[in-house]
């Protein structure tokens, strides 16, 4: 009986530890984008709680005089952009590598699978000059262009192993009744695979979401910037940070893109490994 | 029987869809991979591109380069300690969150927010908790009667300056980046995990194997493979960065003493407009990426489900 009650007080004594070591920066965010500035610049108070009254300043401030919400804008038109894209390249291709291909499929597959190995941060000085060679310095469409390097190769690979999960039967049986390879695709394959597709759109997105190194190297004017750079460049301005609306902007920035990350996550990992490499 | 049709022929079909693909990870990846291996042997700038190729006197210049060998070290010594920290760590909440309990997707939900929330923005968030006046940690500690006070366990200093010391600078940057992809982690180990039968585990338990014989010597090596997949995530993720670093400390404080080989690379490849120097940086992750590589080779050859 006392084990028992020694197992239950450990395993909530863990969970409390993980969710305050992993939520505790977005709790002081939240607390902090309400406070006032008075209560928080002063050292003495504490500042997990309010010690005078919350206020909406510090949002009004982020939405009114800072350009919030444009970096929001961008980071949505890039995203919705690379979306499109990643979508239209990986379908066809992961199509053919799990349907199609059966000798050499899994080959080209782990090869495009490797090429998501190459960091960004090897290639964003080549990129830059290929950029800068194609104007598009501080536009957006050179993240367009950009961020499919890392979004096509993992997306490609994810759709690969949802397509190769759905039963050939059903596939074989259209073309039985007279569709031709790509009929039997888009009626048979695509519809049963719509789940697959939808987790790679919110994965994509929030690949683009997470980038940093590209768009710091490639945006420098201020109304182009997106959300990460934007409010680690734009808010703080040499010594003077905009604490309040700093945090008010990472907070309400972070929360949508974890929500659907989230729900797909589970979905994304088992994508990973499943039926892709392992049969 | 009617002749077929030409896009039902596979072996043309199946190329043609791979061709929009291909072409652009040949254009976009490929080509600035090798594009980089030629700069980082030139003499390239952003005023001068018409470059010539001079051999490996960059490799010569950053060896004897005191900044870069420091940013070499700090990258594996970052590298190794948060890889080992995310695998202890995400294993135990793994273990957690294996079982079910009420309240649950909350639960998972704000655990896994360091993970699925954009780290530029997670790190924003710890420019103010590691403050150097308005720390809500040294308030902790402070409110603890660990700090601020003459005798007091962390000092008498009101603050520990925790980006701006050496020695806590690098404490940060690394947990920081624990914080971040020990969800990960989880996740992945969690997957792992629900794919070894149970049966294995309530036979050993049955036998009298306690829970430390169960973990070495049932858990962990039939876990092995997965604990690779995270390794390799947690590497890749970790070696090859640098918003962390980037924004909470940009490699400070002076001189140098968290600058890791990306913000190196970017410091003179972008902001230095030294395209050969900053891509000479950037050959070294090379042979790390490579190492990465042939592992997943290997894994797919074992036919890992993971």
């Amino acid at each position: 009986m006392l084990k028992k009650i020694y197992h239950r007080a450990g395993f909530y004594g863990g969970l409390v530890f993980f969710v305050i070591f992993a939520a505790g920066p977005f709790y002081i965010m939240l607390i902090t984008m309400f406070k006032r500035s008075h209560d928080l610049f002063n050292p003495n108070n504490n500042p997990f709680f309010f010690t005078e009254p919350p206020t909406l300043a510090h949002l009004k401030l982020l939405f009114d005089q800072t350009l919030f919400t444009t970096f929001l804008m961008n980071t949505l038109l890039v995203g919705l952009a690379v979306v499109a894209i990643t979508v239209l390249f990986a379908v066809p291709a992961a199509f053919s590598l799990a349907r199609m291909a059966d000798r050499w499929g899994d080959t080209v597959g782990i090869g495009i699978f490797l090429t998501y190995l190459v960091p960004p941060t090897l290639l964003f000085i080549p990129l830059s000059r290929i950029v800068s060679i194609l104007n598009l310095q501080n536009s957006l469409w050179s993240l367009v262009l950009v961020y499919p390097t890392f979004t096509i190769p993992f997306c490609t690979w994810l759709l690969m192993t949802f397509f190769k999960s759905i039963p050939k039967d059903i596939e074989e049986q259209a073309l039985i009744d007279g569709c031709s390879r790509l009929g039997a695709f888009f009626r048979v394959l695509l519809p049963l695979a719509v789940p697959g597709i939808i987790s790679v759109v919110v994965f994509a997105f929030t690949l683009v979401a997470n980038d940093y190194i590209y768009a710091l190297a490639f945006i420098q004017d201020s109304a182009k910037k997106t959300i990460g750079i934007g409010l680690t460049t734009e808010l703080v301005r040499g010594d003077v940070f905009y604490w309040g609306s700093l945090m008010a902007g990472a907070l309400l920035a972070s929360i949508p893109v974890a929500l659907v990350y989230t729900v797909f996550l589970d979905r994304i990992i088992s994508g990973l490994g499943m039926g892709g490499i392992g049969k | 029987m009617k002749k077929k049709h030409l896009l039902d022929r596979e072996e043309i079909l199946a190329p043609l869809l791979l061709i929009p693909t291909g072409l652009y990870i040949v254009l976009f990846v490929g080509f600035p991979f090798v594009m980089s291996f030629v700069y980082s042997i030139s003499n390239v700038t952003v005023g001068n591109p018409h470059f010539k190729i001079i051999g490996l006197q960059n490799f010569a210049d950053l060896i004897r380069n005191p900044t870069f060998r420091t940013s070499l070290f700090n990258t594996f010594f970052f590298t190794i300690v948060s890889v080992g920290l995310v695998l202890v760590l995400a294993h135990i909440l793994a273990e957690l969150l294996m079982r079910d309990f009420h309240g649950k997707w909350l639960v998972r939900f704000l655990v896994l927010m360091p993970w699925t929330a954009p780290i530029a923005l997670g790190a924003i968030g710890y420019l103010w908790f590691l403050d150097s006046v308005f720390s809500p940690v040294d308030w902790l500690f402070r409110a603890m009667g660990l700090l601020g006070k003459p005798g007091d366990l962390f000092g008498p200093a009101s603050n520990l300056y925790w980006l701006g010391r050496p020695d806590l600078a690098m404490a940060s940057v690394i947990f920081v980046q624990v914080w971040r992809l020990v969800p990960l982690g989880a996740v992945i180990l969690i997957a792992g995990m629900n794919a070894i039968p149970k049966e294995i585990h309530e036979a050993a338990q049955i036998d009298g194997a306690g829970y430390f014989r169960r973990l070495f010597h049932i858990t962990l090596p039939l876990l092995f493979p997965v604990i690779g997949v995270t390794v390799l995530f947690a590497t890749f993720f970790t070696f090859t960065d640098m918003t962390v670093v980037w924004v909470l400390t940009r490699g400070g404080p002076p001189p140098n003493t968290t600058q890791v080989l990306a913000s190196l690379s970017f410091l003179q490849g972008i902001e230095g407009g030294d395209l050969a120097q900053g891509a000479a940086i950037a050959i070294f992750f090379f042979p790390v990426m490579a190492a990465l590589a042939i592992f997943v080779l290997k894994l797919a050859k074992k036919a890992v489900v993971l």
